[in-house]
C-alpha cells in the first residue's frame, strides 16, 4: 500500500469516526441523559396543600411533599419570631424541609428545648431552623410555598417565599 | 479454506478448530508462577471463586426478586426467605459473600502493598485492581438498595446526597441520579439494572484486564526478586523442577490455591449457615420509610473507614477528604518514589508506614461504627482521619530517602 493511499485511508477512517461520533454519539448520550431524568409524572406530583387552621402550638406536624418530610411548627408566644417564619393571620409558623442540611437525615423535634436534633451526626437547629450545633452548614431549607387563606400550598412559589429567597433566607 | 485432516479423537478435533492445546499451554501448563510465594498469593483465585458464588446465588435471587418499591421488601423477606425452596440459602450466600469479598479484597490489597507488587512494570496490575475495588464498591452499594428496607433507603439518601457537592448545592444532579426528588421507584429500578447488568459486566471486563496485566510483568514473589522466567521455565520443562524458580499455573499453583480455597470456604459456609446475621443489618428488616430516619445510619463494615474520614470534618472539607480517600490508593505506584521491589520489612521507614496505614484503616473502621455523640471516640476518629492524610503526604518523602537495596 502506497504512502498516500494509507494517508487517504486514515483520513477517511478518521472522518467517518468523527462524523459518527458527532451525529450519532452525542445525540445518543443526550438520549441516555434524558432517560435518567425524573419522569413528567414525578414532576407533576410535586404539589401538596396543608391546612394550618387546626395546628397546635409547639407541636411538630410532619407533612409529605415530593417524598420529603415537611416540618410545620406553630410557634407559641414565648418562642422567638424570625424573618423565616411563615405568617398566617396572627400566627407564626416554622415551615421547612425536614432533612438535615448535612447529609439528609430527619432531625427530631424536642419540644422542651425548642430545638431539632439530628441523630446521624449530632447536628442541631433552633425552632426557626437555624443551625446551632454540629456539622450542618446551613439552616433547614424552606420549601416553595404560597399562603392561601389558612392553607399552605407547597411546591408553588408565593410572594412571601420569593421575598425570603431574595433576602437569602433560604436556597 | 484451511486444510483439515480427519481427527482421531475429540481433543484433536477441537484442537484443529480452536487450538485448544495451544490455549491450554498459554493459559495453564506454561503460564509460569514464581515458586517463592505463600498463602497470601492465593487471594486472587479466592476472590474469583467468591465472585462465582455471588454470581450463582444472584441468579437464583433474581428469579423471585421484584424491583418495585411496593413489592421489593416482601419479595426478599417473604417470598425468597420463606416460600422459595432454599431461597434463604441463596440470600445468605449472597449477603455473606458480599461481605467476605471485601475482606479478601483488603487482604489482597495490603499483600500487594507489603510486597511492593505495584511497582516497576506492575502499575497496571495495581490500577486495574483498584478499578475492581471501585466497581465492587458500586456493586455492593447498588445491591444494598434492593431489599428496600430502612437502611437501603437511608443509605441511598445519604450517598446520593454526597453528589450535591456540599456548598455547590448541585441538587439537580442528585435528582437526576435518583430520577425523583427522593429515592423512589425510578431510583430502585435503575440501581437494580446497575446491580444485575451494567456493574457485573464491568467487573467481568476488569477481571479479564486484571489477569491480562499480570501476564508480562509476572506475579511478584516474596523477595521481589527479578529473574529470567524463560530460563527457569526451560529448567522446569527439562524436569529440573527443584532448580527452577517457577511452577506452572495449572495444575501446580492451582492445587495450592484450591487448598487455601478449601480453608476459606470452611469459614464462608460456617458464616452462611451459623452467622449470616453479621451481614444482615436488623434495621434493614423494617420496610423503607421516607418520613422516619433510623437512629444511627452507618454503612456496612467495609465502607466504615472512608465513612469515618467523611464524618469528623465540616461538610465541604469532609466531602473533599472523602473524595480524596476514595481515589488516593490509585496513586500508590506514583507516590512511592523508591525503586526497591521488596517486602516492607526490608524497606526501612516504609515498614512503619505500612503498619501505620494498616492500623489506621482498622481504627477508622471501628470508629465509623460508633455513634457520633461520644467525644472521646470522635477525637480518636478525627486523629485517625488526619493521620490517614499525613501518611499519604509523607509517602513520597520517606520512599525517596529509602536506600537502594
Amino acid at each position: 500500500m502506497g504512502k498516500d493511499v494509507k494517508g487517504r485511508r486514515d483520513f477517511i477512517g478518521m472522518a467517518l469516526g468523527g462524523f459518527t461520533a458527532i451525529v450519532g454519539g452525542i445525540p445518543a448520550l443526550y438520549a441516555m441523559k434524558r432517560s435518567w431524568d425524573p419522569l413528567p409524572s414525578v414532576k407533576a406530583a410535586g404539589f401538596t396543600t396543608v391546612d394550618l387552621s387546626g395546628a397546635q402550638e409547639n407541636v411538630l406536624n410532619v407533612e409529605k411533599w415530593r417524598g420529603k418530610p415537611i416540618f410545620v411548627l406553630k410557634k407559641s408566644k414565648d418562642m422567638k419570631t424570625d424573618p423565616r417564619d411563615v405568617i398566617v393571620g396572627k400566627d407564626h409558623f416554622h415551615v421547612s424541609i425536614g432533612l438535615c442540611t448535612h447529609l439528609g437525615c430527619i432531625p427530631a423535634y424536642i419540644p422542651n428545648d425548642h430545638k431539632f436534633k439530628c441523630a446521624c451526626h449530632g447536628g442541631e437547629f433552633d425552632a426557626s431552623g437555624h443551625q446551632i450545633f454540629g456539622p450542618p452548614p446551613s439552616p433547614l431549607e424552606i420549601p416553595p410555598f404560597k399562603v392561601d387563606g389558612t392553607k399552605l400550598v407547597l411546591g408553588e412559589a408565593g410572594p412571601e417565599y420569593k421575598k425570603m429567597l431574595d433576602d437569602g433566607l433560604t436556597v | 479454506m484451511a486444510h483439515f485432516e480427519k481427527a482421531k479423537n475429540l481433543n484433536e478435533w477441537l484442537d484443529q478448530r480452536l487450538a485448544v492445546n495451544t490455549l491450554k499451554k498459554v493459559m495453564q501448563t506454561e503460564y509460569w508462577i514464581p515458586k517463592d510465594i505463600n498463602f497470601l498469593w492465593a487471594m486472587g483465585m479466592v476472590l474469583a471463586a467468591t465472585f462465582g458464588m455471588l454470581l450463582v446465588s444472584g441468579i437464583f435471587l433474581l428469579m423471585y426478586y421484584k424491583p418495585d418499591t411496593n413489592l421489593a421488601f416482601d419479595s426478599v423477606n417473604y417470598t425468597i426467605m420463606s416460600e422459595v425452596g432454599y431461597g434463604w440459602l441463596w440470600r445468605h450466600i449472597h449477603g455473606v459473600g458480599a461481605s467476605l469479598v471485601f475482606l479478601i479484597i483488603y487482604i489482597h490489597m495490603f499483600t500487594g502493598i507489603y510486597y511492593g507488587s505495584y511497582k516497576k512494570g506492575r502499575e497496571l496490575i495495581w490500577l486495574s485492581g483498584m478499578g475492581l475495588f471501585v466497581a465492587f464498591s458500586a456493586e455492593a452499594f447498588s445491591g444494598y438498595m434492593l431489599p428496600w428496607g430502612q437502611m437501603s433507603y437511608w443509605a441511598g439518601m445519604v450517598i446520593t446526597n454526597l453528589f450535591s457537592g456540599g456548598s455547590l448545592e448541585a441538587y439537580g444532579l442528585v435528582e437526576w441520579i435518583r430520577g425523583d426528588y427522593v429515592p423512589a421507584d425510578a431510583f430502585l429500578t435503575r440501581f437494580f439494572m446497575l446491580h444485575v447488568l451494567l456493574l457485573p459486566l464491568a467487573i467481568i471486563g476488569l477481571i479479564v484486564l486484571h489477569f491480562g496485566t499480570l501476564r508480562i510483568p509476572h506475579v511478584n514473589n516474596q523477595e521481589g526478586e527479578e529473574f529470567d522466567y524463560a530460563e527457569s521455565a526451560e529448567l522446569y520443562k527439562a524436569g529440573k523442577v527443584k532448580e527452577s524458580k517457577v511452577i506452572p499455573f495449572s495444575p501446580v499453583f492451582l492445587s495450592k490455591d484450591v487448598f487455601v480455597m478449601g480453608v476459606y470456604f470452611l469459614l464462608f459456609f460456617y458464616l452462611v449457615f451459623y452467622h449470616f446475621e453479621f451481614a444482615m443489618d436488623p434495621v434493614n428488616f423494617d420496610p423503607a420509610d421516607g418520613l422516619k430516619t433510623p437512629a444511627h445510619i452507618y454503612p456496612e463494615w467495609y465502607f466504615l473507614w472512608s465513612y469515618e474520614i467523611l464524618r469528623p470534618f465540616s461538610k465541604d472539607l469532609g466531602l473533599i477528604a472523602f473524595a480524596i480517600a476514595q481515589v488516593i490508593f490509585f496513586m500508590l505506584p506514583f507516590l512511592d518514589r523508591s525503586p526497591n521491589v521488596a517486602p516492607a520489612s526490608r524497606r526501612g521507614l516504609f515498614k512503619y508506614w505500612f503498619w501505620a496505614m494498616l492500623i489506621d484503616v482498622i481504627v477508622l473502621t471501628f470508629m465509623g461504627k460508633l455513634p457520633p455523640t461520644d467525644a472521646l471516640f470522635a477525637t480518636i476518629g478525627l486523629i485517625s482521619a488526619v493521620l490517614f492524610f499525613v501518611l499519604w503526604i509523607a509517602l513520597p518523602f520517606i520512599t525517596k530517602s529509602e536506600k537502594k537495596l
